[in-house]
């Protein structure tokens, strides 16, 4: 099978700071990549540059075969390809239920069926009691779901999701894990930052490890944890700090 | 998910209907007003007519600044557009202001839309981008003042007729027909804001408002539709433009592309309640007014204002301070205060 996406060589510089330095790889359709790495590393710089945030400084970025280094993210969100925000960005003013539905409209839906998979997805991501609220008083947690919500309205191929779970207590991580779970068995294609190094275990089939914006290991899970130099970059501090974040 | 819970929880997808609560709102207006001009003296009715043209200023305003967020500090220009475009028509070709009113929506809606793209282009955001505005309606007060082919300063007076004409938007002073030519005018803008809010390009503009990279990686195109609200609300401002010329039968290019009309716009939406659908209609009830009313105190002090006699400039004190009343106590001017109050039970 060909990759759904494919990453080469990709750079980023800001001025003199490089924030992403070549690096490459390849999700399989249906797989799920964790990318994990220290602050600062240029997780979600990669991320911002394959959802066509801002153009990478060198590189490409392939979806669906297709070379999609310049698109916009507005293309490439309507293309399937969706990424959520680190800090969550909700439509402040708008409820809930609106917030969905017009990431639903956006994809191409008409008013009414906007409406009604926004409600749908509400449901599934356990935020419909909320649906009628105003989205800038929602905790957290609900944040985070919803960001979720408003990219699944865009029936993604490849959800881009970046730090899901910071934020949440241990608690109310594991329901999003198992969404997670079922997104992907509707095979979708995961790739996801993310520092809980318990959802990393238990979601990926491979991690990427970012260090300095470069690739720093990239394997298995098992792999990876057992590698020296991650340990030594990454894990250490992280694995006695789980909560850290 | 519980069944309770989820009864609980007014379903939204049966709130959608066409005469949704706006729209009831709406009729029982419209049909409370209608009467109006047979009740009012004639000048009490200019005061009315002066109120249906803030409205439809204020909506426009709202449409680009209040939904769409983008802040326009040059809303003369498209007044100022739909005042002199069927002036122009009418003046010269004898065109009815009906055609130039549309005309004059298609030149402020494309004018829009350049200078629009010009600013996005070149990436400006809030308060730069309200510069660019009014520095590109000036440019335009400046580029007609100084232009023969357009009268220059001295502008246009609207030939006058024998008796009524709907066609020619023209009617004896004190006819009841003004009134309610303006009212069917500011029906249409008012629905078309009712339409607007809740169209898709509404619910895109105000998600723009809120995150504008949010709304791109949603798949929005953002630009776009930045320029198609603000080629709604250029519309609408010059509606407002051609209906203040067939009224007051004057206009140049100071009245039209001035930058009190700017300020305005802006003041009305604002003490009424900026994005929502009826603030600017609440703001020119209160604004419009102002004007006789501090004209009458000044002709006519009350005893512990004799010092007032003869002044001028009343107004615009009276402006001020109701602006800072309505930014302290009432940021969300109004009507949005009122909604604020009502919605959070
Ligand atoms: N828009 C930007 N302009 C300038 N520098 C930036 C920009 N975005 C990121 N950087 C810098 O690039 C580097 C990588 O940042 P990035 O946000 O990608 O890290 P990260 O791995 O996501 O970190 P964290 O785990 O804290 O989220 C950092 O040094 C950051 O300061
Ligand atoms: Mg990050």
């Amino acid at each position: 099978m060909s990759p759904i996406v494919s990453v080469e060589h990709l750079g980023k510089s800001f001025g003199g700071l490089r924030a992403v330095h070549n690096v490459s790889f390849n999700v399989e359709p249906g797989e799920v990549l964790g990318i994990i790495g220290p602050n600062g590393a240029g997780k979600t710089t990669l991320f911002n540059c394959m959802a066509g945030m801002f153009p990478p400084s060198t590189g490409t970025v392939h979806y669906q075969s297709e070379n999609v280094t310049s698109w916009s993210d507005a293309k490439l969100a309507r293309a399937g390809m969706v990424r959520t925000f680190q800090l969550m960005r909700p439509f402040g003013s708008m409820t809930v239920l609106e917030n969905v539905a017009v990431a639903a409209a956006a994809r191409g839906a008409k008013e009414r069926d906007a409406m009604a998979q926004a409600w749908e997805i509400l449901q599934r991501v356990g935020l419909d009691h909320y649906a009628t609220r105003t989205s800038k008083d929602l905790p957290t947690a609900g944040l985070k779901r919803l960001e979720l919500a408003r990219a699944m309205a865009l029936h993604p191929k490849v959800l881009l999701l970046d730090e899901v779970l910071a934020g949440l207590v241990p608690t109310e991580r594991q329901p999003v894990i198992d969404l997670l779970l079922s997104i992907r068995d509707n095979g979708v294609t995961l790739l996801f930052v993310e520092h809980v190094m318990q959802a990393v275990m238990a979601l990926s089939d491979r991690v990427l490890v970012l260090n300095h914006g470069e690739t720093l290991a990239y394997g298995t899970p098992s792999e990876v944890v057992a590698n020296p130099e991650v340990i030594e970059a990454y894990l250490g501090d992280e694995v006695t700090n789980v909560d850290s974040k | 998910m519980s069944e309770t819970l989820i009864q609980t929880v007014p379903s939204p997808l049966h709130k959608k209907k066409f005469f949704d609560g706006n729209m009831v709102a709406l009729v029982i207006i419209v049909a409370a007003v209608v009467p109006l001009p047979l009740l009012l003296e004639s000048g009490q009715e200019s005061v009315a007519i002066r109120i249906l043209i803030f409205a439809m200023l204020g909506l426009s305003w709202n449409i680009m600044s209040g939904f769409g967020g983008m802040f326009s500090f040059g809303h003369a220009a498209y007044f100022g557009l739909g005042a002199y475009s069927s002036s122009i028509l009418l003046v010269n070709f004898g065109i009815s202001p009906w055609i130039g009113m549309v005309v004059g929506m298609a030149v402020a809606a494309i004018y829009g839309v350049i200078v629009g793209w010009l600013c996005f282009r070149y990436k400006l955001k809030g308060t730069y981008f309200a510069l660019a505005t009014f520095a590109f309606a000036e440019m335009l007060r400046i580029i007609v003042q100084s232009s023969q082919a357009v009268n220059a300063a001295v502008g246009y007076n609207v030939p006058l007729i024998k008796g009524s004409s709907w066609w020619l938007m023209q009617f004896p002073a004190g006819s009841p027909n003004y009134f309610w030519l303006g009212l069917i005018l500011l029906t249409g803008c008012l629905l078309a804001t009712i339409m607007f809010a809740r169209s898709k390009t509404g619910q895109f503009a105000v998600a723009i408002r809120e995150d504008e990279e949010a709304a791109s990686s949603i798949g929005i195109p953002v630009l776009r539709y930045k320029l198609k609200v603000i080629a709604i609300s250029a519309s609408i401002g010059a509606v407002a433009g051609v209906f203040y010329t067939q009224f007051y039968l004057f206009i140049d290019p100071e009245l039209a592309f001035g930058a009190y009309r700017s300020i305005e716009a802006i003041l009305i939406p604002v003490v009424g309640g900026v994005g929502t659908i009826w603030g600017p209609l609440v703001g020119s009830v209160l604004l419009a007014p102002l004007n006789d009313i501090t004209a009458a105190i000044l002709r006519n002090p009350p005893p512990f204002l004799d010092f007032l006699q003869g002044q001028s400039g009343l107004d615009v004190m009276l402006y001020a301070v109701l602006i800072i009343l309505v930014i302290l106590f009432l940021p969300k001017g109004i009507f949005g205060s009122i909604k604020d109050k009502v919605t959070r039970k």
